[in-house]
């Protein structure tokens, strides 16, 4: 299985540098998301990788070998890298049926015709598109299609499989489907997987690894999931990472307030020094209730969305998003309307310096 | 696709040959004529060019040349906007097939119209003013045919389906809430059509019209055949007197280069001149999908006016048709249209028996066949680089690439003459290959624009959707590109074919003893009085062509519905 290692790679088109010294490891048999919001650098990042695209500077391996070079011009073409990728429009070919789409990578490989039929029919088994084979594409829905791409980009059980957005154009519940798929395969086939994405919620649920890149293309933080998730570097990868609520918190003679000067924060005590604060915290991790004890607050908004309820509240001149399991919301009568009065408590929260309010502000 | 290493490979290759292909073919003779227009004896001469402009027959050509393709543009545009409209937006009487009529003259090459005209109307032996003199006893021809209306008329019959195709497009894709929102706030019919629907279609008038321009501009054959007895002469005709009178003296050439460089000139200015009027024009009628347009009522009108579009169509298609098959089959020609008078002997002589005329069919059928190959493989690589490709350079490519758009034919035929006499270690003068050189200059441009229509649809990530799976650029090209280009190459092939078999501007400067094409040995044979030959091959010729036509109609038809 290999791996994959970009050493300060950098990548310009005019003037507009894409990407300047980025480092990034992907570890063999591991499946790496790089998480970053549009126009961040990820398609082309992969077009790097995949070879499409020559570096200006520094060098990628895949496995041991080196395959861009930026100092030595060496550059492996494409066909050469021994990579499988899905691409973010999926790129299949629309004069071919499903079944030679997927035997393409195996034709050119030279492979037997009757192992070729073999393994494309497990293939296109495999992302559940079994008694489809004989279809053109024009005659596939958008989430076929990009099936097909996954079943051609797996056929030739490369060592390393590039995913650029590939469950973009999905509904809900057949993305969830395909990326326990893909996360499965993964693991049962043992290939390595480098997977991007701006969409966080797959990205926390398939990765091992991940990173989290900010729109300038610099990666912030990476780690496994759970560390990302509960102990961002920076409000940038906090924020990325699902809602984000912000308030301000003030060192006024020794205790903590809210930002009016008067309210008094009650929750989790900060980790740094300094006077003035922000803490971070998500919907989740506050619990509202009526009454009791916590921060006041005034309950602007409350909406019902099925699984949870969504409140808006309002504390001490700033609103933030609330949300509660509706579930137990129901069982223990604490389902809130809007104007009502109530109290907050806190799971968990993250410190910040004070500065992050500005960002978020603008 | 991109050329991600900066070594030589399969990329430098394709941009080196796309590049060569058209500096050979195409650039080389217009600098050519460039260079013999303005370097006289090692120096650069204007007052020269100049003098030559001053020239009668030089400034009369040039003037010739404006007057008859403004009447052409004027009268086209008027008939072809007319039918457009009558066929899109009144309930006309069998609009479906009227519109296909009227398509009809676009198959059908103008110069075997004109030799028609001349047959029934030329004042001394038409059989029309002999109709009038002999039957109707009127004293002196009635009309003549010699003349800048006739050359006018007959262009026209030819030409207006240019301005017909393209208001067409325009009004049935216009959309319909422009002139229903005038409607509501309660505009009549004729207000809308006057306030809306007009300027709407403006840009495609002008657009189709600028084509009649160009066209008739560089257009040699009506006037060859109708001009030349009263002394008009317009530039392609006055490159021709000069080439074959003076066989090549320097004088005829410089006057040939410079004629050449004021068609050049002139052709681009009118190609930029459409682009804005289009570029300007387009984004704002079409709404994308047909529908169906408000229809005027004709009421009382309707059957008139079918009869006079089908009068129209009797007079400028079957009439001209019917007289040279006619012709074509006399005993001799200047007898009267009877029965006793017809043989089959021509058509037999010409087909089975002349080598002059089987030569010429010959070599029209082998030169269109191998210029649309020829033309349609250069066009895909020369797209493919303009369209997908990243290379340095590609600026001089994309400016090479539409040289071939704003070259007339008279100008690649001077300029091939110049390039391939000999004069740069090559000869081919009086054979075949010249005209076929010829033929993929002035051809390239169709098949560069079906191409890279077709390309445009080949998104970039199918070529590296092959590559990531292991496939060479040459195994991605052979597999993901050729087939989804296919449609447009076949397109370009056909485009070019058809065209090539009844070519006449080029060849005409061209041809030697034994390299006549049809479209030559019909004009030839006309000039030298052999009219009933000269008819009987253009007969011939119009079989082929309207077969053609015909066959590869049923096939794209066969091919694009299955
Ligand atoms: N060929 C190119 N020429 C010029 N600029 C380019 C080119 N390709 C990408 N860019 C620029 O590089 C930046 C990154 O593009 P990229 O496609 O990698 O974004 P992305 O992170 O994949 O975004 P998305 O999530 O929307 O797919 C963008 O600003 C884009 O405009
Ligand atoms: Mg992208």
């Amino acid at each position: 299985m290999a791996g994959v290692r970009i050493e300060g790679l950098a990548k310009a088109y005019g003037d507009h540098r894409v990407h300047t010294g980025l480092d990034l490891e992907v570890v063999p048999g591991q499946c790496f998301t790089l998480l970053g919001p549009s126009g961040c650098g990820k398609t082309v990042l992969m077009r790097l990788i995949a070879g499409f695209e020559a570096v200006d500077a520094g060098r990628i391996l895949i496995g041991e070998r080196v395959v861009a070079d930026g100092a030595s011009g060496v550059h492996v073409p494409p066909d050469e890298r021994g990579i499988g990728m899905v691409f973010q429009d999926y790129a299949v070919w629309p004069h071919m049926t499903v079944f030679d789409n997927v035997a393409y990578p195996l034709r050119i490989g030279r492979v037997a015709a009757a192992e070729l039929a073999e393994r494309t029919r497990a293939a296109v088994e495999q992302v559940g598109l079994a008694g489809l084979e004989a279809r053109l594409p024009s005659q596939l829905s958008g989430g076929q299609q990009q099936r097909v791409a996954l079943a051609r980009a797996l056929v030739s059980r490369p060592e390393l499989l590039l995913l650029d957005e590939p469950l973009n154009n999905l509904d809900a519940n057949l993305r969830e489907e395909m990326r326990f798929e893909i996360k499965a395969l993964q693991e049962r086939l043992g290939i390595t997987v480098l997977y991007v994405t701006h969409d966080q919620e797959i990205a926390l649920a398939i990765a091992d690894r991940m990173a989290v890149m900010d729109a300038s293309g610099r990666p912030r933080q990476s780690g496994t999931p759970a560390e990302l998730f509960d102990r961002p570097a920076d409000d940038f990868v906090f924020r990325f990472l699902g809602i984000a609520n912000f308030l301000e918190v003030r060192r006024v003679d020794g205790s903590l307030r809210l930002a009016d000067g008067r309210t008094p924060w009650a929750g989790p005590a900060p980790d740094r020094p300094g006077d003035r604060l922000a803490v971070g915290f998500r919907p989740g991790d506050v619990v509202a209730s009526r009454g009791g004890e916590g921060l006041p607050g005034v309950v602007r908004r409350a909406s019902f969305l099925g699984a949870q309820v969504d409140y808006l509240v309002e504390v001490a001149g700033t609103t933030i998003r609330a949300a509660v399991d509706s579930g137990r919301a129901f069982r223990e009568g604490r389902v809130l309307a809007e104007g009502e009065d109530c109290r907050l408590a806190f799971l968990g929260v993250q410190w910040f310096d004070a500065g992050v309010l500005d960002a978020g502000a603008a | 696709m991109s050329a991600a290493a900066p070594r030589f490979g399969t990329a430098q290759v394709l941009f080196g040959l796309a590049v060569g292909i058209l500096v050979i073919f195409v650039a080389v003779p217009v600098l050519l004529i460039f260079f013999n227009a303005f370097w006289v004896n090692g120096a650069f001469n204007v007052a020269d060019v100049l003098k030559v402009l001053r020239q009668k027959d030089t400034y009369e050509a040039l003037l010739n040349s404006l007057v008859l393709a403004s009447g052409v543009t004027v009268t086209g545009t008027i008939v072809g906007t007319f039918f457009a409209w009558l066929v899109t937006r009144t309930d006309l009487p069998f609009k479906g097939a009227m519109k296909v009529l009227f398509l009809v003259p676009f198959m059908l090459p103008s110069f075997i119209g004109a030799l028609a005209w001349k047959m029934l109307l030329s004042p001394r032996s038409g059989y029309i003013n002999r109709f009038f003199q002999e039957v109707l006893g009127f004293d002196g021809p009635v009309f003549d045919i010699y003349t800048y209306g006739g050359i006018i008329g007959v262009e026209t019959m030819y030409l207006f389906p240019f301005v017909f195709i393209q208001v067409c497009g325009a009004l049935e894709r216009m959309d319909p809430t422009l002139e229903e929102s005038a409607r509501i706030s309660g505009a009549d019919l004729f207000t809308i059509t006057r306030r809306i629907t007009i300027p709407l279609v403006l840009p495609s008038i002008l657009s189709g019209a600028l084509l009649i321009m160009l066209y008739s501009m560089a257009h040699f054959g009506t006037v060859a055949v109708l001009g030349i007895e009263a002394g008009i002469y317009n530039i392609p005709t006055l490159i021709y007197e000069k080439i074959h009178q003076s066989a090549g003296s320097f004088d005829s050439i410089r006057t040939g280069t410079v004629l050449a460089t004021v068609l050049v000139v002139t052709a681009a200015f009118i190609l930029w001149l459409q682009n804005r009027v289009l570029s300007r024009g387009r984004y704002q009628i079409i709404a994308g999908k047909s529908f169906r347009p408000t229809e005027l009522k004709l009421r009382g009108l309707r059957y008139p006016l079918l009869a006079f579009c089908l009068a129209y169509i009797a007079f400028t298609i079957v009439l001209p048709t019917v007289t040279i098959f006619l012709v074509g089959g006399l005993k001799t020609y200047g007898l009267p249209l009877a029965a006793e008078n017809f043989t089959w002997g021509n058509y037999r002589h010409i087909l089975f028996e002349w080598q002059l005329t089987r030569d010429a069919i010959w070599n029209s059928i082998t030169l269109g066949l191998a210029a649309a190959l020829i033309t349609m493989f250069a066009g895909v690589i020369i797209s493919y680089v303009i369209v997908k490709m990243k290379v340095r350079g590609k600026g001089i490519l994309e400016f090479l690439g539409m040289l071939p758009f704003s070259v007339p034919g008279s100008v690649i035929a001077l300029g091939v003459i110049l390039a391939w006499s000999g004069k740069f270690g090559v000869n081919l003068y009086n054979t075949v290959w010249i005209i076929l050189v010829a033929y993929i200059a002035r051809y390239m441009a169709f098949s560069l624009k079906a191409n890279s229509a077709a390309l445009e649809q080949v998104h970039d990530s199918l070529v590296e959707a092959a590559r990531a799976s292991g496939a060479t650029m040459w195994q991605a090209l052979r597999d993901v590109v050729v087939p989804l280009v296919r449609p447009g190459m076949l397109a370009a092939f056909f485009l070019i074919f058809l065209p090539a078999l009844r070519e006449l501007t080029v060849s005409v400067l061209l041809y030697g003893p034994t390299s006549r094409t049809i479209g030559v040995a019909i004009y030839t044979l006309n000039e030298d009085g052999e009219t009933v030959y000269s008819a009987a091959l253009a007969g011939i010729a119009l079989v082929i062509i309207v077969t053609g036509e015909v066959v590869i109609k049923r096939f794209f038809k066969t091919a694009s519905g299955s």
